[in-house]
């Protein structure tokens, strides 16, 4: 382990996390591994947690701040919600976490925000290390989101569907939890709508192969036993 | 993950309180003029983190009530921090309804008294502003640095553009600029910076300050020139250098 870091770059964050809008909501997706240097202690981790109803965070960085910044934001969310008698704004909830993150300079975790209210419609916000805080119509964060700003560059557009949206987020956590030993595990997705929230689930087994990844085998066993090709006859 | 760089003495350890101790989404320079008829502003789109180009549309200069506008350098947090601040002085300053209004001479000077006091309180706004602006025909434009450092002048820049981009302006800066000339004055500026400046970002803003108001442009790009024969082959004649 590197012990002598320059202090001045920011911290890398073991995770890839994503959030993407579209035409009528947003998409959130995360990987699932949660590491203590290099021992993975949750290999299947929900980094997408439950604000209110209608908002979710993903988080990245340090497990321990980034459930508590959710924790008081959920609790002070609550109180918002019976006050004003109706559901939170995602604008809201956004600005409640870039409070405590600003507000708490030491705390190391880089959070994105994303919901749907009856204003706005679908909306994500990203706010990382430093608490400044971002709209935009899709953002990347966690060590693993090095991997995917070129992706990003190229596969991005504006208006896209659901499903597009969703298998954007999908195949972008795929890729980057090939690359970046931080990111592992399976690949979460939240869809938050009009109609309300979705929780997908994606196994590794579900996803593409990428770049010198195999196809994977119970047993060698198996591959010896089944017969080799015929040669090619001209 | 614990700082092995501990600092002893004066500034105590790293997970003290709340400092600010280094900025982690940052702006690069702004470059700013007087001209015939007030103040124009440039500042790239990007917002840096650490050396990758994260943020490519944050907008760096925003109007302060009608006779201002300020742009900011430096860590992006502070900067929309900074803006709150503005906006409770602006709306105080509204609510006396006495038919005045701050300008941009009592703007700077309430941003020059924040900076200086988190600066000695050791938890600085990590930023370099700059606040231009027109009132009754006055045109006035100054800068604040992230330790207090503040002064007035014709032209400012800050961070690279201190380098790049006041010796241009020192050489071609003259009273009474029309408009086309200050805005070619500062892409040449914002030009030299894209080249030069690592954190700049090909997407920028320029902003003007009158008597009327602000306006601030839309996003846009600059074209660059690469068409130098110097370029084409730079290691002929000597190969392996660059």
């Amino acid at each position: 382990m590197d012990l002598n870091m320059d202090l001045n770059a920011p911290h890398s964050m073991g995770t890839t996390i994503i959030g993407v809008t579209y035409n009528g909501g947003v998409v959130l997706g995360a990987d699932s591994r949660t590491s203590t240097g290099m021992y993975v202690a949750n290999r299947a981790s929900d980094k997408i947690t439950q604000l209110t109803d209608n908002v979710y965070v993903c988080r990245s960085g340090s497990a321990a701040d980034s459930q508590v910044v959710s924790d008081y934001v959920r609790y002070f969310l609550h109180q918002h919600t019976i006050q004003l008698g109706q559901p939170a704004t995602v604008k809201v909830a956004a600005n409640l976490v870039r409070l405590l993150s600003y507000n708490n300079k030491n705390l190391q975790t880089g959070l994105i925000v994303g919901g749907w209210d009856k204003y706005e419609g679908g909306k994500i916000y990203g706010i990382p290390l430093g608490g400044t805080i971002i709209e935009q119509p899709f953002t990347i964060g966690g060590s693993g989101s090095s991997y995917l700003y070129g992706f990003f560059d190229q596969a991005w557009k504006e208006g896209m569907t659901k499903e597009e949206a969703e298998q954007l987020v999908v195949k972008a956590v795929s890729l980057a939890i090939a690359r970046d030993g931080a990111s592992g595990g399976v690949v979460r997705t939240v869809i938050i709508n009009s109609e309300g929230v979705t929780r997908n689930f994606y196994p590794g087994d579900t996803l593409p192969l990428w770049h010198e990844e195999l196809e994977p085998q119970n047993s060698l066993l198996d591959i010896l036993n089944t017969p080799s090709p015929e040669p090619m006859t001209m | 993950m614990d700082s092995k760089m501990q600092q002893h003495g004066l500034l105590g350890s790293e997970s003290d309180s709340q400092r600010t101790l280094y900025p982690y989404v940052t702006g690069t320079s702004v470059v700013a003029l007087k001209y015939k008829d007030g103040i124009l502003m440039a500042a790239d789109m990007g917002g840096s983190y650490g050396s990758t180009l994260r943020y490519k549309t944050v907008e760096r200069m925003k109007a302060i009530g009608k006779h201002s506008l300020l742009g900011a350098s430096g860590e992006i947090s502070d900067f929309q921090e900074i803006l709150r601040y503005l906006d409770e002085l602006i709306l105080y300053d509204n609510m006396w309804d006495d038919g005045n209004s701050l300008g941009p001479k009592e703007v700077h000077n309430y941003l020059t008294r924040v900076m200086y006091n988190r600066r000695n309180k050791f938890n600085p706004l990590w930023n370099s502003l700059v606040l231009g602006g027109v009132k009754n025909g006055q045109k006035y434009l100054g800068m604040v640095s992230m330790i207090g450092v503040n002064f007035e002048d014709n032209h400012v820049a800050t961070g690279f553009g201190n380098h790049l981009a006041r010796p241009i302006l020192r050489d071609e800066w003259h009273e009474n600029l029309s408009f086309e000339d200050g805005v070619k004055l500062l892409e040449k500026c914002m030009r030299v910076l894209l080249y030069r400046d690592r954190s700049a970002v090909n997407k920028l803003q320029i902003a003007k300050i009158t008597e009327e108001g602000v306006t601030i442009s839309p996003p846009y790009s600059l074209k660059t020139f690469w068409g130098f024969s110097a370029f084409h082959n730079p290691t002929v004649g000597a190969e392996g250098s660059w």
